[in-house]
């Protein structure tokens, strides 16, 4: 049984009460939008792309502790890094989420926090939804700035 | 027509304890709780009798209905056949062949809307509906005013979450063609008024559509009393089966419209070049339908009209008193949906935390509700809110799940205080 205390963590509670990047990018070369039809979460993505770095990253949105708070430690996570390390990181957050709770998982620093929704199958894809709106963002190259 | 024998005089209190001996399911624990089932306008939990009617049908008399001469064919028909007069008799329609069974609530409104409304509009005439219809009370006539280039107007409710009566008056225009309305919100609670409804309605020849989806099993329901020209419901809310919806309609309109689906059953005869229509309500039943589904549904209306519905109405109506004080005592909460007449919907947002991490968090209490939008957002937008924690009753709940759920909240705020 999963334990509440695992997928509510001060971590997850800390981000969600003060999530860090929760700004519009102005300009922004790439911007996604993800939608939770389970719950209604809803977030905007944006990503100041240069050359192959993610410059600064940026979400707006509402959405559940989770949601939120996964939003945010994604932002920190792939800020300054490279598109294909945020597409590595992608892949890796993904496996951690939905690996079988009896298998271990690997260590993802400060991500694996987000390991505890693995007990809470419905919950998956509120952890899911900032990466996937990353992966639209950088995949379809949306330029969305009036620069 | 069979008559239906009328089932055993109902008690004017009811017996909860008793009542929830009927149902199996109340017995189980979820996370090593008790369950605590909160969650009844998604769907109700089904009595012993619903189970062991469907159990019956099938080991003692399957069969296809209306074409074998054999003799389990004949006994399965009278089975099917007599739920029908059972839910005739239940939202006391004048006929059995006013009694269409279709898959649910939401087929039944498409086949209005198809059926009824399609070939009636033309460009330029109305839809009216009003802004706290579930999303299966807008689709559809979305679909069918998009395709004859009509227009869907809706009535707006104010900040109880009652329909503004005055608009919605101003709203019935002489292109008015058909009025689709819930009986009862099933995001808000609001129970609206009916009959007033089609009375301003009819007094300008306009036909209406009830969604009884979650009223019919609150409240009695007489179609004729409220005069309207369709009523629709939902076997699985009605402590019955899922697969099972009806669809009552004046007889003379029914009569009227085209088929909705074509197939077996619904036909007299068939040739290449044309076929004719069965008489009603077969007409509208086209294939073989779901006959556990509606004798389910006979045995179920059976059981409500055991217990009986006033008595199940003043239950309820007094748990939903206990709720509602609890809930605005929280540290918080805020209910959605606070009309005067409302019936066993308690909606309610807390401050800080998304319905969704409530539901995740009272779930591990054992205890079920609906969090999300409740397929109504348009509701959501009225009220400025992506969603909504729902704690939605019935005839078995009791003022101790209530408590458990207040004591669950509490958790809640702990966690995110």
């Amino acid at each position: 049984m999963g334990d509440l205390n695992e997928l509510y963590q001060e971590v997850i509670l800390d981000h969600n009460k003060r999530p860090r990047n929760f700004q519009v990018l102005e300009p922004a070369s790439h911007h996604a939008e993800g939608y939770n039809p389970l719950c209604g979460d809803r977030l905007t993505l944006y990503l100041r792309v240069q050359g192959e770095t993610i410059e600064d990253i940026g979400f707006q949105g509402s959405g559940c502790a989770i949601s939120r708070a996964s939003a945010s430690l994604m932002t920190d996570a792939v800020k300054g890094r490279s598109v294909e390390e945020a597409r590595s990181l992608f892949e890796r957050f993904h496996r951690m989420v939905t690996t079988p709770t009896d298998l271990p998982v690997e260590d993802l620093g400060k991500l694996s926090v987000l390991a505890g929704v693995r007990e809470f199958p419905v919950r998956v894809k509120c952890a899911s939804l900032a990466w996937h709106t990353l992966k639209a963002a950088l995949a379809r190259e949306e330029r969305t700035s009036t620069e | 027509m069979r008559a239906v024998t009328d089932p055993p005089l109902a008690v004017s209190t009811l017996d909860v304890e008793r009542i929830r001996q009927d149902f199996p399911i109340l017995r189980r624990r979820v996370h090593g709780r008790p369950l605590v089932y909160l969650d009844n306008a998604a769907t109700t939990q089904k009595p012993q009798a619903v189970l062991d009617a469907i159990a019956r049908y099938y080991s003692e008399t399957n069969a296809n209905v209306h074409r074998g001469v054999h003799h389990l064919s004949e006994i399965a028909t009278d089975a099917y056949e007599g739920a029908r007069a059972k839910v005739r008799a239940y939202f006391n329609a004048a006929s059995d062949r006013e009694i269409v069974f279709t898959r649910n609530a939401t087929e039944s409104i498409n086949l209005v809307a198809q059926a009824f409304a399609r070939p009636r509009l033309q460009p330029g005439d109305e839809v009216l509906i009003s802004a706290m219809e579930h999303h299966s009370n807008i689709v559809p006539w979305q679909l069918v005013c998009e395709e004859r280039g009509a227009r869907l107007r809706v009535a707006p409710i104010d900040d109880a979450g009652e329909l503004m009566f005055d608009a919605f008056e101003r709203l019935l225009t002489e292109r008015t063609r058909i009025v689709a309305i819930t009986h009862m919100s099933n995001a808000l609670g609001t129970v609206n008024p009916v009959r007033e409804i089609v009375r301003a309605a009819h007094a300008r020849g306009v036909p209406v559509m009830v969604d009884g989806s979650q009223a019919a099993y609150h409240m009695p329901v007489d179609v004729r009393s409220l005069d309207a020209d369709f009523y629709v419901a939902t076997g699985h809310k009605l402590y019955g089966p899922t697969g099972i919806g009806v669809l009552y309609g004046r007889e003379t309109l029914l009569e009227a419209m085209p088929p909705f689906l074509g197939g077996g059953d619904m036909i007299a005869s068939v040739t290449f070049e044309r076929s004719t229509w069965n008489e009603l309500p077969y007409k509208f039943e086209a294939g073989t339908p779901n006959i556990e589904g509606a004798i389910g549904l006979g045995a179920a209306v059976d059981y409500i009209r055991s217990v009986g519905l006033e008595a199940i109405e003043r239950h309820e109506q007094e748990l939903l008193a206990y709720g509602t004080a609890m809930l605005e005592a929280l540290p918080g909460v805020r209910l959605v949906g606070t009309a005067p007449r409302k019936a066993s919907i308690l909606s309610f947002v807390m401050e800080n935390v998304h319905p969704h991490d409530i539901g995740t968090i009272v779930d591990r209490e054992g205890i079920a509700i609906r969090t999300g939008h409740h397929c109504a957002q348009p509701v959501m937008e009225r009220f400025c809110i992506p969603a909504t924690a729902r704690a939605s009753l019935a005839m078995y709940n009791t003022r101790a799940e209530l408590d458990a759920l207040g004591a669950a909240l509490t958790k809640v705020h702990e966690v995110f205080g």
